[in-house]
């Protein structure tokens, strides 16, 4: 018995802070990535989750030349970056792909020059990679607080917005027949939607943190009729993909050649994507 | 016609968008159990009627009484159900859930289940026929199942108004007919006002019981003996046409010599009729 978890976990896996750390916060960020992304694939928002993921990179890199957290970084530029695509017109069909292609551009312009200043200045060597990539094993056990509150408010925003929220995504119309404040509720939701986003960002990487927004969700709509159960399946295979990724990564430290782990972000990131085919399979054969 | 009881009242309602009056002194009134048309070409301003009843569109003159009060902001005791909708076969959404939804989505949070919404939520879903295929997506139901479901969701919160933008359009012959019926039912035996719009009338000459017809952004109203002929539909279009019955069928065309401003919305409608069915009109002939 000893010899099959040994053959799985590797050893020091459980004793491992930097391990905890990940399982804790990968999980809460894969749970909150998951129910906030079913609506984002359910609204034809995913290029705005992109968005947004990527302009997480201007606020990870300004942190990292201002020495403090990334996180704190990554929320503050995508709040106000989903605040200024409200503005600019996201929420008509027309100028959503305009309001956001717009914004992102002009965050990843001031990003490549923070992030120019930053190896020209600082020589912190790697925090293009890390603020790109993620790095879940770097993350101080400190943070978990924060993680978790933010998560909360984000999963707080899409619980009380629940009903009003599924209608206006199945029809603006009806919801605003009803008497429903569609723009608010659109407005709360992109809120909501930064701070996902950026919880994913700072866990497996800016450029990464799509894929765990869109891909558990996408696959849990193809799993399931109902969109209350789609939300507890897309968060599932997030932490499956998430604690999968951690173990893996750990474990592959002990891989050949010896000595050097592979990435988290490409184990979860692959699994999602493995798990998005297999499940179209599935979903054909029923 | 004054004693009729009034559901829905719109007193002479102006429009204008983008400095065009798109509805000019539309006026008329529905009573509960009663059918109602609003028949017009593309353009009409069909659409801007409903969502001035809705509140959703504001007004440059006139105003919208519900039961004989200001309609307010919410306004439950209104059904609607848009027009084109088109739900990704994707979306994780059964019949049985926009039914549900249709019962509070206004309110926040998360719906309770209980025996009683069950009940509710099936017992609509039967009224429409829906009963079937209640369990599969939205998206991967055909036009007519979908505006059954549509028609449900619309339902569920016993309103006494049913507004349809369009239902018949993209539906074929015999899934129109149906759904003709099951309106015709709603109004009858639940009491229930119902405004279809439709840029063709024929569909529903059998179960109208009273049309408005729009066109150049002004409407008569009335019985279709009242409205449809020739007189009234001429002085509407401000030019001469025609009402012809040909096979039971009601044909507004231009009148002959009259070839001048045939489309848009100051034209009628012309060869409306593309189905090739027939339709047996209610009642004496229609026309002059």
């Amino acid at each position: 018995m000893s010899a099959v978890t040994g053959a799985i976990f590797a050893s020091g896996f459980f004793s491992s802070e930097a391990v905890r750390v990940a399982v804790v916060v990968g999980g809460v960020v894969a749970i909150v990535s998951g129910s906030v992304g079913v609506f984002t694939v359910m609204r034809g928002q995913s290029f705005a989750g992109e968005a947004l993921g990527d302009i997480g990179t201007t606020g990870g890199s300004g942190a990292f030349l201002a020495g403090v957290g990334p996180l704190w970084g990554i929320v503050a530029i995508d709040v106000v970056a989903a605040a200024v695509m409200e503005l600019i017109g996201i929420q008509r069909p027309r100028g959503r792909d305009l309001a956001t292609g717009i914004v992102l551009g002009a965050a990843l312009g001031l990003a490549a020059l923070l992030l120019y200043l930053e190896s020209t200045y600082r020589n912190t060597t790697g925090a293009a990679v890390t603020i790109l990539f993620g790095s879940v094993f770097a993350i101080a056990a400190s943070t978990i607080p924060v993680v978790a509150l933010l998560g909360v408010a984000a999963l707080a925003i899409v619980a009380a917005l629940y009903r009003p929220l599924l209608l206006s995504s199945v029809s603006t119309e009806m919801a605003a027949a009803r008497g429903i404040p569609v723009r608010v509720v659109g407005a709360l939701y992109l809120l909501a939607l930064a701070l996902a986003v950026a919880l994913a960002a700072m866990t497996i990487g800016t450029i990464l943190s799509t894929a765990l927004l869109i891909g558990p969700a996408a696959t849990a709509l193809r799993l399931t009729r109902r969109p209350g159960l789609a939300i507890v399946v897309a968060g599932m295979i997030g932490v499956a993909a998430m604690w999968l990724g951690v173990l893996l990564a750990y474990d592959s430290f002990y891989w050949p050649p010896h000595g050097t782990g592979w990435p988290v972000s490409f184990f979860v990131v692959m699994l999602i994507f493995f798990v998005y085919l297999l499940s179209g399979l599935c979903s054909r054969a029923s | 016609m004054s004693a009729r009881p009034e559901i829905l009242s719109v007193q002479r309602i102006s429009v204008r968008l983008a400095g065009r009056e798109v509805l000019r002194e539309v006026d008329f009134a529905i009573a509960p159990g009663e059918l109602t048309g609003l028949i017009g070409s593309n353009g009409a301003g069909k659409t801007t009627l409903f969502r001035v009843i809705l509140g959703l569109q504001p007004t440059s003159a006139g105003r919208v009484l519900l039961e004989g009060r200001a309609r307010s902001h919410r306004n439950p005791q209104v059904g609607y159900v848009p027009q084109k909708f088109l739900l990704d076969p994707d979306m994780p959404l059964r019949a049985r859930d926009l039914v549900s939804l249709g019962i509070d989505a206004h309110r926040l949070g998360i719906a309770r289940p209980s025996r009683a919404r069950r009940a509710l939520v099936q017992e609509m879903l039967d009224a429409v026929g829906a009963g079937d295929f209640a369990e599969q997506r939205v998206g991967h139901l055909s036009g007519g199942e979908q505006q059954r479901v549509l028609i449900a969701h619309a339902l569920v919160g016993r309103p006494k108004l049913l507004l349809l933008d369009e239902p018949l359009a993209n539906l074929d012959l015999r899934a129109g007919q149906e759904v003709v019926a099951l309106l015709a039912r709603i109004a009858r035996e639940l009491g229930v006002a119902v405004l279809i719009s439709a840029h063709e009338m024929n569909p529903l000459l059998p179960v109208m019981d009273r049309i408005v017809y729009l066109a150049g952004g002004r409407a008569v109203s009335g019985t279709t003996e009242q409205v449809v002929r020739a007189d009234v539909l001429s002085e509407l279009y401000g030019s001469h046409v025609d009402v012809l019955n040909v096979h039971g069928r009601v044909l507004v065309v231009a009148g002959a010599g009259d070839d001048a401003d045939r489309s848009g919305a100051h034209g009628p409608d012309g060869w409306v009729g593309q189905h090739g069915h027939d339709v047996v009109l209610p009642g004496p002939e229609v026309g002059p």
